[in-house]
């Protein structure tokens, strides 16, 4: 075993870049593994599921999934920033949940109001989290993890100690944004559609992007190189707060209701969609199809555990658990491999 | 380090006051809390407060020193909620067996879930927080699989264990205070206290040195794992049921911030163990302080949340070397 295969993050200058021309025939299949291994996964569940049970390929069925996957992929989407900067972001749980209830509250203002106040809201505390952990350099998951705590006092106050549950009217055109088809797919999923396809372009060809990534791959390196390393950082953290707060906000007009319970142990599944979806936690390498592609796992993962009457929902918890430790533990032995080869 | 090369004497001396202030806040703050609450709170004086306080603490406290462990050796451990609840399952599953029996099954289950933990960490490489948050996830999972709603503890000596006493003193804070000192021993006195400090200041020195860097990771993330189950299993006793739904649920925010809190740095290399007792009595007495001015609930978590940001800056110099 070498030094640089033990310690507790990749070491951060190795971290895994586009492939050397050189690359030998087993480099290039642990790359494609680690980039693409969701994918076939994915198409192995989705297989197996239709085989496997009749009501899984039926076309209520494939609405209702694709919609209550667009809110976790749009947490995702910001995550998978936060991700790719090396950081982590454990409060879009709460943010999600303060987002939907905020947005509900707002709706009797107009559709403007509902959206905007979660976003600024929402977006606000991403900014004060990327701050202290840009700034004050402080750790990201104490920040964040206080950032939930405060989220969810702060939800609290707004409804009466949750007692209060607000509604969205369901002729208002907010609720649209959440209820409506077009071409018979649900709008959420359009949103998000069109958001992962700008968040893509973002990541992938704007200066901002490749600050993200340089700044994930090494910080040092890229402050020398003149990134603006804290901006970078503080602006993915708004990002993800604005993200999460957005999904509230259209999951609360799906629901017709700010529901003030929801969002807790999203964080989880939203690092975990990221992570199954091939960007690495260490930093400095990731892509949005992955994440999106993570978000629909977990959810065929759990549509399949919901069609097996017997089981308990409480199986869809293990599994994910045990998915993320065999995905982390695979990412970490193709990382190495490709490292020592 | 800089004071001395640095020179100057307000800057050693204001230097010198923030490095105190760093060590001993904790204290500190606990003194004026409970000052504030002698003068403000009616009845916070008597043996009865005391020793509900007391009380409340211990299960976090407990769940604090095993953290402790972790953050020493620059990791963290999120699953330790997660153990409680696995803890509080498993033990109402096996006390048809015997209370002991129960005990240790709960005991070992968290102690295998602290193996996973420390295999995922050391032998492959795993970050900590990764790690752990995998077998947060599944470990409440199991916990609901195995016990899926909430269930009465009906067992004398369970319920003796949770309300008893011995001269005055509860079970459940001599416990506590056994384990805490117990902790205090091994991180100072003992071989694999000092392998864990080498390993959190530095794992490559640490490994070229010869330590077993593995073997004592392991150990940590097993210590931490068997005292969160045992903080479940005393928590059960109290409420007299299992509830693995809720038991331990934002546990691992508590217990980090009790022990960052106390002084102990998020770097590793370092665990203040008074200090994390200190700290996990001065968020129960804050929250206590707040319950009983009838600030809501709401305004309660909020002002945990500031808590824990300032404690966190003013810990930041710390880390620095």
């Amino acid at each position: 075993m070498t030094v640089g295969t033990q310690s507790p993050v990749a070491p951060r200058d190795t971290v895994i870049q586009d492939e050397p021309p050189g690359a030998t025939r087993s480099e290039r299949l642990s790359a494609l593994a680690q980039q693409h291994g969701a994918l076939v996964t994915l198409v192995i569940a989705v297989l197996a599921a239709w085989l496997s049970f009749d009501t899984f390929m039926t076309t209520d069925n494939m609405q209702n999934m694709a919609v209550s996957s667009a809110f976790l992929a749009v947490v995702a989407l910001g995550m998978t920033f936060v991700i790719v900067t090396g950081g982590i972001d454990l409060s879009v749980g709460s943010l999600f949940a303060l987002g939907g209830v905020l947005a509900a509250w707002g709706s009797q203002y107009g559709t403007a109001v509902a959206l905007l106040l979660p976003l600024a809201v929402c977006g606000l505390i991403g900014l004060v989290n990327g701050l202290l952990i840009a700034r004050s350099r402080l750790a990201p998951f104490i920040v964040t993890l206080a950032a939930l705590l405060g989220a969810r006092g702060i939800l609290l106050a707004v409804t009466d100690e949750g007692s209060k549950t607000y509604l969205v009217d369901k002729d208002s055109f907010f609720a649209t944004l959440g209820q409506g088809k077009l071409l018979g797919i649900g709008a959420p999923v359009w949103i998000t559609v069109g958001l992962f396809v700008a968040g893509a372009v973002v990541l992938r060809r704007t200066r901002f992007g490749q600050y993200v990534y340089a700044v994930g791959g090494n910080e040092d390196a890229a402050a020398l190189m003149g990134a603006p390393v804290a901006r970078t950082k503080t602006a993915v953290y708004t990002l993800s707060g604005l993200c999460a707060g957005l999904a509230g906000a259209l999951n609360a007009a799906w629901l017709a209701s700010g529901v003030t319970i929801l969002g807790s142990g999203m964080e989880l599944e939203a690092i975990s969609a990221v992570v199954i979806g091939g960007t690495l936690l260490s930093g400095g390498f990731g892509f949005l199809s992955g994440s999106l592609v993570g978000v629909l796992l977990l959810k065929v993962i759990q549509n399949v555990i919901n069609q097996i009457g017997s089981l308990d929902s409480a199986y869809q918890q293990v599994v994910s658990g045990g998915f993320l430790a065999v995905v982390v533990i695979a990412q970490t032995w193709l990382g190495r491999r490709r490292r020592v080869l | 380090m800089t004071d001395l090369s640095l020179g100057g004497r307000t800057r050693v001396d204001r230097d010198r006051l923030l490095r105190l202030l760093q060590d001993y806040g904790v204290h500190l703050g606990v003194a004026v809390l409970l000052l504030v609450n002698i003068a403000i709170t009616p009845h916070f004086l008597s043996a009865e407060n005391f020793r509900t306080q007391a009380v409340q603490v211990a299960p976090v406290l407990i769940v604090a020193l095993g953290m402790a462990l972790a953050i020493g050796s620059e990791g963290v451990d999120l699953s330790v909620g997660s153990v409680m609840a696995l803890s509080t399952s498993l033990l109402s599953l096996y006390l048809g067996y015997g209370m002991w029996i129960a005990l240790l099954v709960a005991v070992l289950g968290g102690a295998a879930v602290g193996v996973a933990n420390g295999a995922l960490i050391a032998f492959i490489g795993v970050q900590p927080i990764v790690a752990t948050l995998a077998l947060m996830v599944a470990g409440r999972g199991l916990a609901q699989v195995l016990l899926p709603q909430l269930k009465d503890v009906h067992d004398p000596t369970m319920a003796s264990l949770g309300s008893g006493d011995l001269l005055g003193v509860p079970y459940l804070v001599l416990i506590a205070v056994a384990l805490a000192l117990l902790v205090a021993f091994v991180v100072r006195r003992t071989t694999f206290g000092r392998q864990l400090l080498a390993i959190g200041d530095s794992r490559p020195a640490a490994r070229l040195a010869g330590l077993p860097v593995r073997r004592v990771l392991i150990l940590v993330y097993v210590c931490s794992g068997a005292l969160a189950a045992v903080a479940g299993v005393l928590a059960t006793a109290r409420l007299t049921a299992s509830d693995p739904t809720s038991l331990g649920n934002l546990m691992e925010l508590s217990a980090i911030t009790a022990v960052v809190v106390g002084g102990t740095p998020l770097s590793g290399g370092r665990v203040r163990v008074g200090g994390t007792v200190a700290g996990a009595v001065l968020i129960q007495l804050l929250t206590a302080t707040l319950i009983k001015h009838d600030v809501s609930p709401s305004w309660t978590q909020i002002a945990q949340a500031v808590v824990i940001i300032l404690a966190v800056y003013a810990a930041r110099e710390r880390g620095k070397r």
